[in-house]
């Protein structure tokens, strides 16, 4: 159909998605391509190079970037996968477990750290800390990330859920399966594309989240988002943009592979 | 038949109704201690005494509350005089946020539309393509911003490079970068909500307006606006709420002056110069707005419901 | 069958209510060993209710279901030896045709090579043994529901259940499949409880029916006694096509009753039980059963005015109204073109019943 009479095409519409697509990547591609400038000038372009890469790795900030990598990565992982169990379990109940009083309720719980500013839930939390007289560190971010983790890993997986119809699960019992053996042997597989999404966007926000950790985490504590914020504040470095460089991959790799699991339906 | 096929292909069941609360203990022990009860805590704490050093002194206080609204002069026993220092804070808050909101209307509304015109199976990697900056750190965007928009910055040297300026201009420290900061955190939230609306939209509608004679501008605003209206004020709310709160982007991009309330709370917290309870007083204020806005929100949502 | 055939399952005053709502009234049938037995209903009646309330998935406010003698209303349904078609199949999407057939034994405690053996043979039971190692996904709509079948069969329950199954086939496939699960349950002596809203195919399958509407029963027989003698109203008008009358009995003798029509036409036909003198009631009188001529041709011939013919392949439909303004249907079959007279719009014309036609509904 020609764009006369194909009454879905708005002329400029391509032209602004264009755009919107060069102001969202314009800035990362910068920062990608300057992170293998060889000047040490983040101004001045000396040709390729990968000794900022290298700086991150070996020079004098490494020790600090390395730290703050093994803490972002650790907390990431264990909170991702404590949420990403909750959140399962409390799925199931929401949407497995008929009408209740408590349901609605539950379900608000799980959402309130999404509809809380986070900046509110941060205050909150340094509060909470400090009234139960809690030292501030490694322990202090890991239960907050936990926490509001539990709603990014919930809303896939329940999504999933509503997706699949009980009639699997009654084909399992009429089978012969008793209820676990059902949750076991049928639901789970099926949920399993919803669980991986949401643990990996549960493991994305915790590695994402500066905010929060900034206010909770004790002195001396840093995690990647706190340690760049932290350099970032004495003016823009090559090595910050190394860094960026490889987390930007990682964040990439991540949401690729969500998006195939996305399109893998194995109820299909 | 129909009601066999809703009690059959239901996929709400009570299945496991006999284990529900044990299913759902582990949520409400982590949320109930870690985040219900922290915010518990910070209404109490914004009723407190201020401590110099940071913290609080245990001893009921309203003064929180009245130094936000009220001037009381240097040694706090002139009359009360309604401060607007703070209130101007939370006022450009709003209003950074809302243009930042329009700004992603503006951008985000053609774009989920182009998306959600296209033949199917190009739509998921468009949706994907917009997504993908949403998954990267928004340090490391609001970083990337600022190295774009740097007066010796890439953007500028281009600009003048292609000779359409011949002087840098200069955009950082400015309401227009905190605004394009917002836009860059949240513009996913404005397009998902739309193209999901847009994509449920029954394009035969548009066929018929236009059989009646309808433009093509007339059409968009006289029957595709409306129909789609549900995602474009769900995107709005997505880009307002957290652009209300937020801190990364008008400290990196905004500058001193153009503090928002995200940094008024910060700077509470942070050094010694905090005020515990102000601090909290600061975000129970914001988190009674966002809560208006919300339960506006679900009202609004719940009778175009009713309309249906 | 005699009295003595033994009942597979017993529902005995069986009740379902949700919240005010009552989906089943107090609903009792026996439903005899072999035998295919169908619950035919339009949406909501509760055929479906009454189904999943015999698999174990919907548990009964009142009353108790027997399988064999052995109460089971209360037990789950993993341990009650039924097995069920679903209406969508419900195959396990995460495992291929095999896995899918031999889940049950399985889950009876069975080997995996004993499931696998077992399941093999059902796959050949439905012809489909070349695709044992697909996913569901990878196969037609028929060939699923053969599967969704076999994988119902293969634990050999004492009852299979089938809810609505060839409702997602298109007709061809339909009538074909009827067949084949005919077959099947003669081969193997399960005795099948089959849920439609398709009164044909409850017609062409089934031993006996059990016509239910708005919760209730509302006729239970074999399919000839639900055609041609409808108890209700109800009966007469889901099942087949009917020219239902309003009239009065005028007179009841020992089997005949006279009646009369507005505008002071009469018919009689025979009597039924519990209409008596008086009694305002609906004649239901098939189409086919009506034969039209130039003249009448005995004392309950009626006059009317030809008012068109409509062509349906096997049978001319021919619409008249009578005397008295009431609209009546003549279906003539298409062979007999030659020996029954086919009569032009406007014409008038004769319309008589077949003996035995007519048939006196209670209400």
């Amino acid at each position: 159909m020609s764009a006369r009479t194909d009454v879905k095409t708005y002329p400029g519409f391509f032209a602004i998605t264009l755009l919107c697509m060069v102001i969202l990547y314009a800035p990362l591609m910068v920062v990608t391509v300057y992170s293998f400038n060889a000047s040490p000038s983040i101004t001045v372009w000396e040709g390729l190079s990968l000794r900022w890469y290298a700086d991150v790795f070996t020079g004098p900030e490494s020790d600090k970037f390395k730290q703050a990598a093994f803490n972002s990565f650790s907390i990431a992982l264990i909170a991702a996968t404590l949420a990403t169990a909750i959140a399962t379990a409390s799925a199931t109940a929401i949407v497995r477990a008929g009408r209740f009083r408590l349901r609605l309720p539950s379900l608000g719980l799980i959402t309130l750290p999404i509809l809380v500013p986070e900046i509110v839930l941060a205050v909150a939390t340094l509060i909470f800390f400090n009234s139960i007289g809690f030292t501030r560190g490694y322990m202090t971010i890991l239960v907050a990330h936990i926490a509001f983790c539990i709603p990014f890993a919930y809303l896939p997986i329940q999504a999933r859920m509503q997706g699949i119809e009980n009639t699997y699960e009654q084909a399992a019992m009429d089978l012969y399966a008793t209820k676990a053996q059902a949750f076991r042997q049928v639901l789970l597989p099926l949920m399993m594309p919803g669980i991986i999404s949401g643990f990996l966007l549960a493991f994305i926000v915790s590695l994402d989240d500066f905010i929060i950790t900034n206010f909770v985490k004790g002195a001396g504590v840093e995690t990647l988002p706190t340690a760049i914020f932290g350099s970032v504040k004495q003016g823009i470095k090559p090595n910050i943009m190394a860094i960026s460089t490889m987390l930007l991959s990682l964040s990439i790799m991540m949401v690729t592979i969500s998006y195939f699991l996305s399109k893998w339906d194995n109820t299909k | 038949m129909a009601g066999g096929a809703a009690s059959s292909g239901s996929t709400a069941s009570d299945t496991y109704a006999g284990a529900r609360h044990w299913l759902l203990m582990p949520s409400w022990f982590v949320l109930l201690i870690f985040v219900a009860a922290p915010v518990a805590m910070m209404l109490v704490y914004s009723f407190l005494t201020k401590e110099f050093r940071g913290g609080v002194i245990w001893e009921f206080s309203l003064g929180a509350y009245d130094q936000f609204f009220f001037d009381r002069g240097l040694f706090g026993d002139d009359p009360p005089q309604i401060d607007w220092t703070y209130i101007n804070i939370f006022w450009r808050s709003i209003w950074q946020a809302g243009l930042a909101t329009v700004l992603s209307l503006l951008i985000g509304f053609p774009t989920a539309y182009f998306i959600a015109t296209r033949p199917e199976r190009s739509r998921a990697l468009w949706v994907f393509v917009i997504t993908i900056p949403y998954w990267v750190n928004l340090l490391i965007r609001t970083v990337s911003m600022k190295f774009l928009l740097r007066d010796q910055g890439p953007m500028n040297d281009f600009l003048i490079w292609t000779g359409v300026i011949d002087d840098p201009l200069r955009i950082i420290n400015t309401n227009l970068a905190v605004q394009l900061g917002l836009f860059y955190s949240y513009l996913p939230f404005m397009v998902l909500p739309i193209y999901a609306a847009v994509e449920r939209y029954n394009f035969t509608l548009s066929e018929a307006a236009a059989d009646l004679y309808a433009s093509k501008w007339a059409t968009l605003r006289r029957v595709l606006l409306p129909a789609v209206k549900p995602g474009v004020i769900a995107g709005c709310i997505l880009v307002f709420v957290p652009s209300l709160g937020a801190f990364l982007a008008p400290d990196l991009l905004g500058g001193a002056r153009n503090f928002m309330i995200g940094s008024l709370i910060e700077e509470q917290f942070k050094g010694n110069a905090g005020n515990w309870p102000f601090g909290a007083a600061a975000s129970m204020i914001l988190l009674t707005l966002v809560l208006i806005i919300l339960m506006v929100f679900a009202r609004q949502q719940r009778r175009m419901g009713d309309m249906r | 069958m005699t009295d003595d055939t033994q009942i597979a399952v017993d529902v005995r005053d069986a009740v379902k209510r949700y919240g005010d709502f009552t989906a089943l009234q107090q609903i009792s049938l026996g439903i005899r060993d072999n035998e295919f037995f169908t619950l035919l209903g339009p949406s909501g009646c509760g055929k479906t209710t009454l189904l999943r309330m015999i698999a174990g998935f919907e548990d009964v406010t009142e009353g108790a279901i027997f399988l064999y003698g052995d109460e089971i209303e209360t037990l789950p349904p993993h341990q009650r030896p039924v097995n069920t078609v679903f209406q969508n199949y419900a195959l396990f999407p995460h495992m291929t045709v095999l896995e899918n057939v031999g889940f049950g034994l399985e889950m009876l405690g069975q080997s995996k090579a004993a499931a696998r053996t077992r399941a093999a043979e059902m796959l050949e039971l439905v012809q489909l043994s070349q695709f044992a190692s697909r996913k569901p996904a990878q196969l037609s709509g028929g060939q699923q529901q053969r599967v969704a079948l076999a994988r119902a069969l293969a634990p050999a329950p004492k009852v299979l259940l089938l809810d609505e199954p060839l409702s997602a086939l298109d007709q061809k496939l339909r009538k074909a499949m009827q067949i084949e699960l005919k077959h099947i349950q003669r081969e193997t002596g399960i005795t099948f409880i089959f849920v439609t809203h398709d009164q044909e195919e409850a017609l062409t399958m089934s031993d006996r029916i059990a016509v239910m509407s708005a919760g209730e029963l509302q006729q239970l027989g074999a399919p000839r006694d639900i055609y041609e003698l409808p108890r209700n109203m109800f009966v007469a008008d889901f099942i087949g096509d009917t020219n239902l009358l309003e009239v009065t009995v005028d007179e009841v003798t020992e089997c005949r009753a006279a009646c009369s029509l507005d505008g002071g036409l009469t018919l009689s036909c025979e009597a039924v039980e519990g209409v008596r003198k008086g009694a305002q009631v609906h004649l239901s009188i098939r189409p086919e059963r009506l034969v039209l001529s130039e003249t009448a041709t005995g004392a309950d011939s009626l006059r009317a005015r030809v008012l068109e013919n409509i062509f349906i392949g096997t049978d001319i439909a021919t619409l008249l109204v009578l005397d008295n303004g009431s609209e009546i249907t003549v279906r003539t079959s298409n062979s007999e073109r030659g020996s029954k007279r086919i009569f032009d719009a406007g014409q008038m014309a004769f319309v008589t019943m077949e003996r035995g036609a007519a048939r006196l509904l209670r209400d």
